[in-house]
């Protein structure tokens, strides 16, 4: 089963954001979302490091070492851009005047809980950064992901394994398989499926049931 | 005359004592002091407890600060970095003691601490295993844990410019964690890439007031960050 590549999870998750949302990208496949929203649409985008309004990755000769996302790479500023510091950019997530953020995860459970972070109780130096605050402060959590650990294993569970990230928090999952919303009360609900897969090929690598609409 | 510009990195570091909390401004390489680093290295000061972001990286700087066993405790959001070796092979040892804060949580807490808020509750880890042992409320219907401030004996600061009365801008993506650190320590040292004049910076956009700096002193980062 193939699905999306991450390119096109990215594109997929980016047709759903509409002009005038304020979104902070996550580290990973959710700051690749950025690339397939076109900049005539005008979406905000949030840094957690203090930046509103970045734009794209500058070209190799524009690079500016003062200007950097959450993962630390080089990006540049749109007009009408700004920054501000670090208690400021959380007061804006922490606050609920985000409009979206996306993560990545481990696990996503049926009840929208979302393990991030560590992969144990005990993990060697877990490594938080402002994964617990964009969860509880966002207005929505939606999740990008591949489907399937690489040896296989559900990702979308019952419940979550690894020591959690925020409780209930996520609203919708996009995978190399699909789309999915979570419905309190019910679990994940498809929304659709990757071109050419059934509902009961997707089943079977899901660890909770999904629903029709 | 106020001023308070120093001209050696000796009179930036003086009187930073044994067992200091020491909060250190940046976000990964970007705003972050790095001379000061180098010159707290040198100072001599030893079992620090150090709140920074990140854990350092390679073998300079914090890292190196951490290498050199001086370091008791860090408190940090995100200490799993590319390049983060030398604090995870003191923390596999048992050699330093971890605190990891959610980031926004950490800035908060320091931003309490400049502001004379002992504690405050937040939404933020309610819920996960960062919120074990920790005070809860709730409030119209939401659950929040309480969260003290963090104060720090000295911050260690990277700004663009400075002036003698120590009002500091900072550059871009720079700013980061420099301004709430500034305002939650009792000896603020800023490195800044630019001496301005007094009343040369429009006082409109000045992003750190003098009252929340101790000393200033002046680095030439190089032209990587002109």
């Amino acid at each position: 089963m193939q699905g999306f590549d991450r390119k096109g999870m990215a594109a997929r998750l980016a047709q759903d954001i509409p002009e005038g949302w304020i979104v902070n990208l996550g580290i990973g496949i959710p700051t690749m979302v950025g690339d397939y929203v076109p900049l005539e649409r005008e979406v905000i985008f949030h840094s957690e490091n203090g930046i509103l309004g970045m734009g794209p990755a500058p070209a190799a000769d524009k690079v500016d070492p003062w200007l950097v996302n959450a993962g630390k790479q080089p990006v540049t500023l749109r007009p009408g851009g700004s920054y501000c510091h670090h208690a400021d950019s959380f007061a804006m997530i922490r606050g609920g005047h985000i409009d979206l953020c996306v993560l990545g995860a481990f696990e996503v459970a049926a009840n929208g809980d979302i393990a991030n972070w560590a992969t144990s109780e005990n993990d060697t130096a877990p490594a938080v950064g402002g994964a617990m605050d964009l969860g509880a402060g966002a207005k929505r959590l939606w999740v990008i992901m591949e489907h399937t650990t690489k040896d296989g294993r559900p990702k979308l569970v019952e419940q979550c394994g690894y020591p959690l990230t925020t409780p209930a928090a996520v609203k919708r999952v996009y995978t190399n398989l699909g789309v999915f919303d979570v419905v309190p009360g019910k679990g994940f609900v498809v929304v659709d499926l990757a071109p050419g897969l059934t509902l009961e090929q997707v089943q079977s690598v899901t660890g909770a049931p999904l629903h029709t609409q | 005359m106020i001023n308070k510009i120093v001209q050696s990195m000796a009179d930036a570091m003086a009187g930073i004592k044994d067992g200091s909390t020491v909060l250190i401004g940046g976000f990964g390489a970007v705003g972050q002091p790095d001379q000061l680093i180098e010159a707290l290295i040198e100072q001599g000061a030893k079992d620090l407890v150090c709140v920074a972001n990140n854990a350092g990286n390679g073998r300079v700087g914090l890292a190196k600060l951490m290498e050199l066993g001086r370091v008791r405790k860090i408190i940090c959001s995100f200490p799993r970095s590319a390049g983060s070796v030398v604090f995870e092979e003191l923390y596999r040892a048992g050699k330093i003691e971890l605190e990891i804060v959610p980031q926004g949580t950490m800035a908060e807490r320091m931003r309490a601490a400049g502001a004379g808020v002992p504690a405050f509750f937040t939404a933020t880890s309610v819920g996960t295993i960062l919120a074990h042992g920790k005070e809860e409320r709730e409030f119209n219907g939401r659950r929040y844990v309480m969260e003290h401030a963090l104060k720090g004996d000295v911050a260690l600061v990277e700004a663009w410019e400075g002036d003698r009365w120590g009002n500091l801008t900072y550059r871009s993506s720079g700013r980061n964690f420099n301004p709430v650190m500034a305002m939650a320590a009792d000896l603020t040292i800023a490195q800044v890439s630019h001496i301005r004049e007094l009343g040369e910076l429009v006082p409109e956009n000045v992003h750190t007031p003098g009252i929340f700096v101790n000393r200033v002193i002046h680095v030439d980062r190089g032209p990587a960050w002109a």
